[in-house]
């Protein structure tokens, strides 16, 4: 079956079984590999991408979900990694082995979409169902504030 | 390790032109000992290794170890540029595949990459250095000691000459390469990379999502697959409806792979589909008859009660025993007795295993994610009757390891099914497959005795530790492995004779006995330390407050005494590297106690500071905790604060507190997680059962300080990890007054806040 939807920027159409879930339309059928396998379950959040300008786990968005919406992916954040969640992340370093890195930063993203300056306490709430094994979580942290100094700037 | 302690002697350099007027160069070893290797001819002379430098001066290094995001990618090249003098803004890092003849060791394990890399690595720059030197001067008709080097360029100050160090290169590969031994190494003061944060070679990569990691490799027409194992470890599969899953969508293969393929012990079913998401569909519809195995009677609870009634009985073996420790506890003026118990753990890194593989010729390439890619090769070709110079291994980045990719049986079943079916093929576990066939951290239990005279201090110590870990003993070197149960504590596992405070108690006895187990258990960060710390410092801190002493000082004063000499190749866990120091623990022990404000603080009730320390992995390493409980035994850790000493140099400081931070809020995870066993079955399947820590629970703030020693510089992946877990648990004695003797907190009713 056919289903169309925009994928950071533009229109894709896979032929996928509509149950089929984002994240293995996006890495198996699309190529599409910045989105990680983690759990399975939703989570971890290791699969975030945002649907419609919201973070979602795209381990568990089936396909029919994203008739027609838009998607974007870490792959589409900015055009050359030049969004401040990504320039920040390079800066204080903040990955470690680095597996879950896309989804933290595309669920940073979403956050400082409707939070431009989020405290501790925002920061913590709205990350907190993103899994680090490496425990980066306090350079996650300076990383947001890192991108919100540089985008006030 | 023996066999490639001899690998790693590497005297010989060898020096190549490259097309374009470049040059290479390399190690190469000795012809002589690869004959006593064993592995026949001498291997060609490929140079194609550790650096190479073009004629626009581009310098390429190979980073030869895996990255599992402990930094080695940056470290080990950081040390061959800081000698070469090289541009950073002109060096490419490339990931060297598996090749043990060219590379030496591969493994990341075991916090060794920097001790036993800082010297070759940084001689290989210096020694390319040297040539650029030696070729300048030739050319320029001056002496080669008048010459010195700039970031990329040879000078020679008094004829006013400089050049990039790619104009050399050329002659430079006409040149006699040196005795390495005889490279000179830079004054540290004069350090350019070594000791500057320097920031991860992939990290545009990774924020850009590009594909780095082993589950994202795309090979052309290649499928995805789930391989099943028997829910009870171990078990075997005996037939399975095969012709239902092969007529569900998108399937393309079903298979058993019988118990006698690789070596034994890897028995499962294969299901191999487009995506991998329609083999992990068709999982649910599969149907297998198992042969469970023995292990089917082992539980969790079985376990327990066992431990217990092993802890009086005779113990099977005794690994020290100094002085009289009977008369000792007799005539003490206060005896301390507890039992001490920790769970199996299991790895949970963020990328399940995986690999990928092409079957094709006779010959095998793989893309394997693996810590210990050197041992797998052999293995693989066995299983594939193959030889092992048929088999191209990749290493590409892992999404976290923390001791799971050192056993390499995802890698064995997916070259297996790879030939099988004869077309590229990515073989992942599931999260579940992760979770429930894992090779655990072995589950222990200790009875401990101590003794405290009438002025408080130790006399005595008896410690009977009953192990549950099944691995073989390491086999003697040249030796085949040791089939059957363990008769003694895997190397895992092990509680060693000279762990703290053996050597600083007169009356001193450690005993150890195996429980009987089918459970694979295996490495995990800082083996054995990770458990045992809990264990000593905890029981520590009981003799301390017994002894009415500060839990601080009550440590300063053991390590004070003369303890009985180490013997003579003692270094510890870790081992053959640096040994435990007294004075290095002491003095991290004061650093770690003045920069936490320890004994000068006043705290709100509910909220008191807890104090550790353990050595391993050759680094020594002390930290407080800072720890508030409330009315419903839920915990905040405030803050951390660690003091570790790993040599002269912290080479990537910015990595350096990555590491530590990483080591903290694992050991913070490990407090409220455990694997259990009911019916050989693991009872967690995912990250629901097995709640790792969260960003909320994690402490705000973790301070990290060195206290630099006149020692090389050792590994940082791990010894920062086993004392925080026991600074947590004597920091909820002195805010609660609740003495944690077992773990996970959660059976003691804790939660984090």
């Amino acid at each position: 079956m056919l289903t169309t939807f925009t994928l950071n920027g533009k229109s894709t159409t896979v032929d996928a079984p509509t149950d089929m879930p984002l994240l293995w339309v996006l890495r198996d059928v699309l190529n599409f590999t910045g989105a990680k396998y983690g759990c399975g379950t939703g989570q971890c959040g290791a699969c975030t991408v945002h649907l419609r300008g919201r973070a979602v786990r795209s381990c568990q968005t089936p396909l029919a979900n994203v008739a027609g919406a838009a998607v974007v992916t870490i792959e589409g954040l900015s055009p050359d990694g030049s969004h401040p969640l990504q320039k920040a992340w390079e800066k204080l370093d903040v990955p470690e082995c680095g597996y879950c890195q896309a989804g933290q930063i595309m669920a940073a993203a979403a956050l400082l979409s409707t939070r431009p300056k989020p405290t501790d306490a925002e920061i913590d709430a709205a990350m907190n169902t993103n899994l680090c094994r490496c425990g980066t979580y306090i350079r996650i942290r300076q990383g947001i504030h890192e991108a919100v100094r540089t985008e006030s700037k | 390790m023996s066999p490639t302690m001899t690998l790693d002697r590497r005297d010989f350099l060898r020096v190549t032109a490259l097309a374009g007027g470049g040059f290479m160069i390399a190690t190469y070893l000795e012809p002589l000992d690869i004959f006593a290797q064993g592995r026949g001819n001498a291997a060609p002379l490929d140079p194609n290794a550790f650096v190479s430098i073009d004629a626009n001066g581009i310098v390429t290094i190979t980073a030869k170890n895996p990255e599992i995001g402990q930094g080695v990618k940056i470290m080990l090249p950081m040390l061959i540029a800081e000698e070469l003098d090289a541009d950073w803004k002109d060096v490419r890092i490339v990931q060297g595949d598996l090749n043990p003849a060219k590379y030496g060791n591969q493994s990341a394990g075991g916090s060794t990459a920097t001790p036993n890399n800082w010297i070759p690595m940084r001689q290989m720059g210096g020694a390319a250095r040297h040539m650029l030197i030696t070729a300048a001067a030739e050319q320029w008709g001056v002496p080669a000691s008048e010459i010195t080097t700039m970031p990329g360029r040879v000078v020679h100050a008094s004829s006013n000459r400089s050049a990039g160090y790619g104009q050399f290169a050329a002659a430079a590969a006409r040149m006699t390469p040196p005795a390495l031994a005889s490279v000179v190494m830079k004054d540290p003061k004069t350090y350019r990379f070594i000791g500057k944060p320097m920031p991860g070679v992939d990290n545009h990569k990774i924020v850009t999502g590009q594909p780095l990691f082993g589950s994202d490799i795309k090979l052309p027409g290649m499928l995805h697959g789930i391989y099943q194992r028997c829910p009870v470890i171990g078990g075997k599969a005996i037939s399975a409806n095969l012709e239902a899953i092969k007529a569900l969508p998108g399937i393309r293969h079903a298979f058993i792979i019988p118990d006698s393929v690789g070596g034994g012990s890897m028995s499962g079913v294969a299901i191999v589909a487009d995506s991998w998401w329609y083999a992990e569909n068709a999982r649910k519809q599969l149907k297998v008859v198992w042969d469970e195995g023995k292990t089917a009677a082992d539980s969790t609870v079985g376990f327990a009660t066992k431990a217990a009634a092993m802890a009086p009985m005779a113990p099977q073996s005794t690994t020290r025993a100094d002085g009289d420790v009977d008369a000792a506890l007799a005539g003490a003026a206060k005896t301390i007795e507890a039992a001490y118990a920790y769970p199996f753990l299991a790895h949970a890194p963020m990328e399940p295993p995986n690999a990928t593989a092409v079957f094709a010729n006779d010959k095998l390439e793989m893309w394997a994610g693996t810590q210990q890619p050197g041992g797998v090769v052999n293995t693989i070709a066995a299983a594939l009757a193959i030889t092992p110079a048929d088999i191209t291994v990749h290493l590409p980045r892992m999404g976290g390891s923390f001791g799971r990719r050192l056993y390499n049986d995802y890698v064995i079943e997916t070259a297996v099914i790879a030939k099988t079916i004869g077309v590229p093929v990515q073989i992942r576990w599931s999260r579940e497959d992760e979770m429930k066939q894992e090779v655990f951290r072995p589950a222990g239990y200790h009875h401990l005795k101590g003794g405290l005279d009438a002025s408080g201090s130790l006399v005595a110590w008896r410690n009977h530790f009953i192990s549950f870990s099944n691995e073989a003993p390491p086999p003697a070197a040249g030796a085949p492995a040791q089939q059957g149960p363990a008769v003694r504590p895997a190397p895992s596992s092990t509680l060693g004779a000279t762990e703290f405070p053996a050597r600083f108690v007169p009356n001193f006895a450690t005993h150890a006995s195996m429980m009987p187990l089918g459970v694979t258990t295996g490495a995990h960060r800082a083996p054995g330390a990770c458990s045992l710390s809990f264990v000593m410092q905890s029981f520590l801190d009981e003799l301390a407050h017994a002894a009415g002493k500060d839990p601080v000082q009550f440590r300063l004063d053991l390590l004070a005494r003369t303890p009985i000499a180490l013997p003579q190749q003692g270094g510890g866990a870790g081992g053959g590297g640096r040994a435990f120091s007294a004075e290095s623990m002491a003095g991290v022990l004061k650093l770690v106690a003045e920069k936490s404000g320890w004994g000068t603080r006043t705290l709100p009730k509910g909220t008191a500071m807890g104090v550790a320390f353990h050595f391993s992995h050759q680094g020594h390493f002390a930290e407080v905790a800072e720890v508030s409980v409330d009315a419903n035994k839920r915990i905040k850790v405030n803050k951390v604060w660690v003091a570790g000493d790993i040599g002269r140099h912290i080479i990537n400081p910015l990595n350096a507190e990555s590491q530590v931070h990483s080591a903290v809020i694992d050991g913070l995870s490990q407090l409220m997680l455990e694997i259990t066993v009911d019916g050989g079955k693991v009872v967690q399947s995912n990250f629901d059962t097995y709640p790792v820590l969260r960003m909320r629970q994690a402490p705000p703030v973790i301070e990290t300080h060195w206290l630099i020693s006149d020692n090389n510089p050792t590994g940082l992946g791990e010894p920062a990890l086993p004392p925080i877990i026991p600074a947590v648990t004597n920091a909820i004695f002195s805010a609660t007054g609740t003495r944690v003797r077992s773990l996970p907190l959660t059976k003691h009713g804790f939660s984090w806040r």
